[in-house]
């Protein structure tokens, strides 16, 4: 079984932002949330680095641990998603979570925060696959079409990598062997520790 | 004469004072226990195993430093959307999950057997002599104050415990459908009573702080745990030390538990993830500690006192129970027949003119 993974070259992102725009338009992502961003670090100066970053489907996965509701499902190819109808907006999830990947609609006096929304690795929610309903609420099922995250799809430099956590890092090593240099699968060790 | 009082009175307010600063000091350090045992390694997180083993290379420690949580920069606006790893959460993930939930559910059940077996054991306190005359000894105002505390404290009490434990305890009960329902609704109840409930609870302890500076006889009361080791009732003024301690109790705790609340309430004022990781501490631990005080406190104040309840129902208590339990404040009310050495013997006479 596939474990499904993301991954950043920091060495290839140009900080475009195609990523978190692509995102934002397949999901129709809604206002102030964004599932996907792009960092840079030094920016700058000498040295300026670039990373992709949105949710990673961790292994044993933080959000998931903490959910007083236990809304959090991984399916069979280690895609972390999450129920909409159980979740009740306490942030919890959000202070757990290493990446600051959820989400919310709103962020309002007396916790009034609407329901948790996150990357779904574009495999959509518990509704029935490319529903409306599952549509409306988590955005497209690319995976149920057979196809990979958007983002990673269109990156134009191929940054940012999507699909089975093997070929992935295969295909990264790959890079390191041809160019030279360390080899750094950021946020790997954070998001699936011994897994990885 | 008029000296004397003024010393007292400063006494009496440093006392006031350095109770309040001993409470807070204990209450902001207790929930940090937890960092403690994590960071002495006593529980292990995800970031303790990120490996160290190119500690000299430069590129490392710049990675290094990102998993560290520096910020960079990101078109994305909102709150610390550049940072990339923000580790924090694995700490309050074990800390939450770990001894705040092991401990402080385990302080509550405790509480509860204990008092159990005092009941099976002793049964109730019982009241010696029933006379038949009344004293006065809570006003309406302050009745209707302890029981709207009383009832928003039990409300948030179920809410809060529902948002800890539910999952563990209320999930196989009721499936996951029927808890998110429930959930949903306690939270938003928990967010919405918490501010009520605390301008009440400050009210009620301003109102009372009075009377509860500790008294060279309530070392007595304590030693003798209120009569119930040795023979006789050992004297007590208007609250007796056993109240006295659970007023100080609810004070510490209610200022740790409130502080913590408001904070988390409102994720609108750009509060970052570290801060409310560390409240959230604060506030599910003293909320689980003020939950197994209180207990305490039910027991005592009901089933558990015999002729105590009526008190704060009606407002009257009988002169027998005064005796038994407030001696001090009931020779006060009576007229005085030892020389009135207390701050409460104000009080004490207006409620007896009202009888
Ligand atoms: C002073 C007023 C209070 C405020 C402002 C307050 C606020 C909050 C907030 C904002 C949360 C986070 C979840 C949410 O958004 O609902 C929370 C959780 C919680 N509160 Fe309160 N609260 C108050 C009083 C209380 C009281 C009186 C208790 C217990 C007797 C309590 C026990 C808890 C518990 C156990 C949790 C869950 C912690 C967890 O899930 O780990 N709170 N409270
Ligand atoms: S990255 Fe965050 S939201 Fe995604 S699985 Fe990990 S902890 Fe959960
Ligand atoms: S915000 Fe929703 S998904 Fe996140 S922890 Fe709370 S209930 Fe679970």
């Amino acid at each position: 079984m596939a474990r499904m993974k993301f991954l950043c070259d920091a060495e290839r992102c140009i900080e475009c932002n195609g990523c978190v725009t692509a995102c934002k338009n397949e999901h129709e992502v809604p206002w102030g949330v964004n599932r996907r961003r792009v960092v840079t670090l030094d920016d700058g100066v000498p040295g300026e680095k670039s990373v992709s970053v949105a949710c990673m489907h961790c292994t044993d996965a933080p959000c998931a641990a903490v959910c007083p509701v236990d809304c959090f499902y991984t399916t069979d190819d280690g895609i972390v998603l999450h129920d909409k109808d159980l979740c009740i907006g306490c942030g919890y999830c959000f202070y757990a979570c290493p990446f600051g990947a959820p989400q919310f609609p709103q962020q309002e006096a007396f916790g009034v925060r609407g329901k948790m929304d996150k990357c779904t690795f574009c495999a959509g929610g518990p509704e029935d696959n490319s529903s409306a309903a599952e549509l409306e609420k988590y955005g497209r099922n690319r995976v149920a079409e057979g196809k990979l995250p958007l983002c990673a799809e269109m990156c134009s430099t191929k940054a940012l990598l999507a699909g089975d956590g093997d070929m992935v890092a295969d295909i990264y090593r790959e890079r390191i062997t041809k160019r030279g240099g360390r080899p750094e699968t950021w946020g790997w060790e954070t998001a699936y520790k011994g897994d990885a | 004469m008029r000296e004397q009082k003024t010393s007292k009175q400063r006494g009496r307010r440093k006392a006031i004072l350095v109770t309040v600063a001993v409470s807070l000091m204990v209450s902001m350090a207790l929930p940090l226990t937890g960092y403690i045992a994590h960071e002495t390694g006593l529980i292990h997180t995800a970031q303790a195993q990120e490996s160290d083993e190119e500690a000299v290379n430069p590129r490392a420690e710049y990675w290094r430093a990102v998993r560290g949580g520096t910020e960079g920069y990101s078109a994305v606006s909102g709150q610390e959307t550049g940072v990339l790893i923000q580790n924090g959460g694995q700490n309050w993930r074990a800390v939450r999950n770990g001894p705040v939930s092991f401990y402080g559910g385990s302080l509550i059940i405790a509480v509860l057997l204990v008092l159990a077996a005092k009941h099976i054991v002793r049964g109730r306190d019982k009241l010696e002599s029933r006379t038949g005359r009344t004293i006065t000894r809570w006003s309406a105002f302050e009745r209707v104050m302890h029981w709207y505390v009383a009832i928003s404290f039990i409300i948030l009490a179920i809410t809060g415990l529902s948002l800890i434990f539910g999952r563990a305890v209320l999930i196989p009960i009721m499936g996951k459908e029927g808890f998110a329902a429930w959930a949903a609704l306690a939270k938003p109840v928990h967010d919405y009573l918490a501010l009520p409930f605390a301008a009440g609870l400050t009210l009620l302890m301003l109102m009372w702080i009075g009377k509860n500076v500790p008294k060279s006889y309530d070392f007595q009361w304590l030693k003798s745990l209120g009569g119930a080791i040795g023979e006789g009732h050992p004297p007590a003024g208007f609250f007796n030390a056993g109240e006295k301690v659970f007023y100080w109790l609810i004070f510490v705790g209610g200022v740790a538990m409130t502080l913590s609340g408001v904070y988390l309430l409102f994720p609108n004022l750009e509060t970052v993830r570290e801060s409310m990781q560390f409240w959230h501490i604060v506030h599910s631990s003293s909320g689980l500690f003020l939950i197994a005080v209180a207990l305490g406190h039910i027991y005592l104040g009901s089933i558990g006192t015999e002729g105590v309840l009526e008190g704060m129902v009606s407002g009257e208590i009988d002169e027998g129970f005064a005796r038994q339990h407030h001696s001090l404040w009931y020779e006060e009310v009576k007229g005085g027949a030892a020389p009135a050495a207390e701050g409460e013997a104000a009080q004490g006479t207006s409620s007896a003119a009202t009888t």
